[in-house]
């Protein structure tokens, strides 16, 4: 059996998780309230914008989605637009799959893949080793309830929280982005300039016209094939490197 | 004609989960070629950067607070601030530019 398995590893992973998913879930309750009174305005009750919430965990997914449900869009519509607005966790969802052990038990794949979210992604990638489900499950327990009840009381309190506390929230999931992508940067060069080309290319995105009006979502899809396509021609990479960098 | 509100949620639902499911479930064995392995590999860290910048400035009730944001959220996580320390450091850090900027300007 190996130690890697063991139900004392798993639990240790597990309450890593919770702890890591709490900054999440902060950030995750700010922009779920915002997220709230959208739904509230196209007619979402509480409980239905906490199981929006709940089921689908995607803030640029669930922005289109209370809009098209606004605009009384059709079934299609609503498919559509889900796909393309989150198009990039298939992205992600690959890459979480090449993390995992090949002799990973199969009913993780289908449980764990439910919450990929950017975050969770996020933290899940950047563990050393094989991607730990108990990990990805503890982290899922805190940040996914908060995103959920915040969307909840959005729905139900529009303005409680003063600006100044949700203003202060709402860069708790970029700070958390950043914990995931600088340490790597500080040890990989090309990573580094990967960062610098990213945010130089998506600040020139979010201004020029036309380009910008296009839905954040797929922007930011666009421009992660466009940037990690190029990386992947430019710098590939040997095998023992990703040994080293996966420890 | 009126549409279910409970039939969007589950399209909503149903398309979310599939998209995250599929890729998770179906590849299964390691990829071998190198520049899907590589690409993969970059995928993480350009979405997140990509997602950071601009969107941190515009998040904040003034664009300075933002900035200051991403500077210390640099900083911290450069020097090896966990997940939660760079989080919280970042939110008191616009908590306190805000605020003032409110009674200083």
């Amino acid at each position: 059996m190996n130690a890697k398995y063991s139900f004392k590893e798993n639990k240790k992973a597990f309450l890593a998780g919770l702890k890591d998913g709490f900054p999440i879930g902060l950030g995750y309750f700010a922009v779920a309230f915002s997220l709230g009174v959208l739904a509230k305005e196209a007619g979402l009750s509480a409980f239905q914008g906490f199981l929006a919430s709940a089921l689908c965990a995607a803030s640029a997914g669930e922005y289109v989605a209370f809009t098209l449900i606004a605009a009384n869009a059709s079934y299609l519509e609503m498919a559509i637009a889900t796909f393309v607005a989150n198009a990039r966790y298939l992205l992600m969802s690959c890459a979480l799959s090449q993390k995992a052990d090949p002799k990973m038990p199969f009913i993780h794949r289908p449980l764990s893949a439910m919450y990929v979210t950017d975050e969770l992604f996020g933290i899940s990638i950047a563990r050393e080793g094989f991607f730990n489900p108990w990990y990805h499950y503890g982290g899922s327990l805190t940040a996914v309830p908060l995103w959920a009840i915040g969307t909840a009381a959005g729905v139900i309190a529009g303005n409680i929280l003063p600006v100044s506390v949700v203003s202060a929230l709402s860069v708790a999931l970029y700070g958390m982005f950043m914990a995931v992508f600088i340490p790597p940067a500080k040890k990989d060069k090309v990573i580094a300039g990967l960062v610098v080309v990213s945010f130089l290319l998506s600040y020139i995105a979010s201004i020029l016209p036309v380009i910008s009006n296009i839905a954040e979502g797929t922007r930011t899809i666009i421009l992660t094939v466009i940037i990690a396509g190029a990386a992947a021609i430019l710098f590939p990479r040997k095998d023992e490197e990703e040994v080293n960098a996966n420890g | 004609m009126d549409k279910n509100i409970y039939i969007y949620i589950l399209i909503m639902g149903a398309v979310s989960y599939l998209i995250r499911a599929i890729p998770m479930t179906l590849l299964r064995k390691p990829i071998k070629n190198r520049f899907v392995k590589s690409f993969l590999y970059y995928v993480p860290y350009v979405t997140l950067a990509v997602m950071t910048f601009p969107a941190i400035i515009n998040a904040t009730g003034t664009p300075i607070s933002g900035i200051l944001a991403l500077i210390v959220g640099i900083v911290t996580a450069a020097i090896g601030f966990n997940l939660i320390k760079v989080a919280v450091s970042c939110c008191v850090t616009v908590f306190i530019a805000e605020l003032i900027i409110t009674y200083l300007i």
